[in-house]
């Protein structure tokens, strides 16, 4: 049976970050979830789908376009957000489709939770704004989130972005899978070979210095 | 088949002259409007009930439909609803037996749990206890209407010990009730189980819905035995606008969409018409369109239509009312007869009920099941559940 991935996504720009964001979450997860299982990505952009969420604001009802979206989160195994983050908080575009899901689309879903920002000032928006929100929808939130400032994306300085985005969608599919967490690193008996240690001095990708990712 | 009309009784400007009736004005033109709906032959007209502004419907139903039994002779009087949660069971069952009394039984009624939250709380009530405040108090007006002397206890009230609301019953036989809902399964599922009708508000939601909801009603109308599912009670709402030129209805009508408070600043005209049952142009079409509602809830009792809503002047509403008299009602009894199997049965009027109970004569100073005569003086205090003949037998 294959695994759903439900990706709702907020940016307002194309290209946007937060879609970048998102696609490298869904990536992410599929890279671990899809050895062992096939895997289905859906995106469901809140950007093409404004007007109608307006309407169903207003109205009570969905269009039968927009009902598919929202069908679509609701049947996924696991869903993915990533929204910009604005006024220290989501967007009110993301909280209006938010409005608008099916009651109980998300409860007992794993859901991973991804944000953008100008600057990682804002980067506890995820924990005082999202997590009380996907809190009060029962959703599944996955410890793990991953917030993206502009900086993030052409540095290393609050760690590599895409060590973090791995770390996330690494968690994600263990929730998903009901896989249990691998086991500690002893530094003193798995100790890092000196290359390694070396290879990130210099800056070269692709050497983990993540322990325990799947 | 019934056809009829529903009013909110919403007090709103025309948009065209930015002119607002007063209370009164639109007060009086609701008795024109019914006037006129008996005049032009319709069998229904139905009145909501409101406790807040922009409304002038009556804060109680029987008030008006009393006077409009008064002045009328043949049209069926109905609300849309009746508020089952924020009504004292016993004054609804006094109320409208009293009316009963005064229309001839020309009257029945539709509970609602209604969609105003301050309601509740200024009447004392609390808006999450909703579905059980429509339980629990329909479950009482049901006895109040089939029981004399009943002891009674629950959540909502204070309690009963031997109480028979009075008067009783016309001819003995209780009006009979439908249960309206948009979107609440288990008003459906109530309805079901008393073997009332169910009315589906069906404006402002897709097709699709009603059908989801009439279905259910249906289904569980037959599993309480009171017939199979094609013989259930169900009614629908409908919105119209017609002119003889599609186009004229469409341009005459916009103004008042644009600005209607249900509908107003969200998809437009043409979007909710493709997606709910509004219906905006010619008497044709809304025949076509009425017709085809049995494609998805079967074939049904009673259509009505919201027509004087939005600001719409009277003058305008009065017109409307003569196509539907004239040019789609009479086609709508002939088509819907043809297709109507013998099987599924007309929605009930007093006159079917006192037939199906026995006959009249039953009326009484107080009536009480031990008055039809001494072989049933031994016989317990009915089974709600029961049908209302079993019940005076």
């Amino acid at each position: 049976m294959t695994t759903r991935i439900a990706v709702i996504t907020a940016g307002i720009t194309e290209p946007s970050s937060t879609r970048l964001l998102a696609d490298r979450l869904a990536e992410a997860t599929v890279a671990v979830l899809g050895g062992r299982r096939a895997v289905s990505v859906e995106v469901v952009d809140v950007r093409r789908l404004a007007h109608e969420v307006t309407n169903t604001v207003l109205t009570g009802f969905a269009s039968p376009a927009l009902q598919e979206r929202l069908d679509t989160i609701a049947a996924a195994d696991a869903v993915i957000v990533s929204t910009p983050i604005y006024s220290a908080s989501y967007s009110g575009l993301f909280k209006m489709l938010v409005d608008v899901l099916p009651r109980d689309a998300l409860r007992d879903k794993p859901v991973l939770l991804g944000a953008t920002g100008g600057t990682a000032r804002h980067s506890l928006a995820i924990d005082h704004a999202l997590r009380p929100l996907f809190a009060h929808l029962g959703a599944l939130v996955v410890p793990v989130a991953v917030f993206a400032a502009s900086e993030d994306w052409g540095s290393t300085d609050a760690g590599r972005l895409s060590e973090r985005i791995e770390r996330a969608g690494a968690a994600l599919a263990r929730l998903v899978t009901g896989a249990p967490a691998p086991a500690l690193v002893d530094p003193f008996e798995d100790v890092t070979p000196f290359e390694a240690l070396l290879a990130d001095v210099a800056g070269v990708s692709g050497v983990s210095g993540v322990a325990g990712v799947a | 088949m019934q056809f009829g009309i529903f009013t909110v009784g919403d007090v709103t400007a025309d948009p065209t002259t930015g002119r607002t009736p007063t209370e009164h004005e639109r007060i009086m033109a609701t008795i024109e409007i019914a006037k006129k709906a008996e005049e032009v032959g319709l069998d229904a007209i139905a009145t909501g009930e409101h406790h807040n502004p922009p409304f002038a419907a009556p804060a109680n139903p029987a008030v008006l439909l009393a006077h409009l039994a008064a002045i009328t002779e043949r049209i069926i009087l109905t609300t849309s609803t009746t508020l089952i949660t924020t009504n004292d069971p016993v004054r609804l069952a006094e109320d409208y037996a009293y009316l009963q009394h005064l229309a001839g039984g020309r009257i029945d009624l539709m509970m609602g749990r209604g969609n105003t939250g301050p309601v509740y709380p200024w009447f004392g009530k609390d808006i999450r206890d909703g579905i059980p405040l429509a339980i629990e108090n329909y479950a009482l007006l049901h006895r109040l209407w089939r029981e004399d002397g009943i002891d009674w206890e629950g959540r909502y009230r204070s309690p009963l010990q031997a109480f028979t609301s009075t008067p009783r019953p016309l001819d003995g036989v209780p009006p009979f009730v439908w249960h309206g809902s948009i979107r609440s399964p288990e008003v459906a599922e109530q309805a079901a189980y008393y073997g009332d009708g169910f009315f589906s508000n069906h404006i402002f939601w897709p097709a699709s819905h009603t059908r989801q909801m009439v279905a259910l009603y249906r289904r569980r109308f037959e599993h309480y035995g009171h017939g199979s599912a094609e013989q259930a009670i169900v009614g629908l709402g409908g919105q119209v606008f017609m002119r003889p030129n599609s186009q004229d209805a469409i341009r005459e009508f916009r103004p008042y969409f644009d600005k209607a408070p249900v509908y107003g600043h969200g998809p437009s005209m043409e979007e909710f018409m493709a997606q709910t049952p509004l219906l905006v142009g010619s008497p044709q079409q809304v025949i076509e369109a009425t017709l085809g509602y049995r494609d998805y809830v079967g074939d049904y009792q009673r259509q009505l239509w919201l027509l004087d809503h939005a600001g719409l002047p009277l003058k305008t509403v009065l017109e409307q009312l003569d196509i539907l008299g004239e040019q789609v009602v009479p086609v709508l009894r002939t088509e819907f007869a043809a297709r109507k199997p013998a099987s599924v049965p007309d929605a009930p009027t007093h006159a079917a009920l006192v037939a199906a109970a026995g006959g009249g004569g039953r009326d009484a100073t107080v009536y009480a099941a031990a008055d039809a005569g001494a072989d049933v003086v031994t016989e317990a205090s009915p089974d709600p559940s029961r049908t209302p003949e079993k019940d005076l037998r």
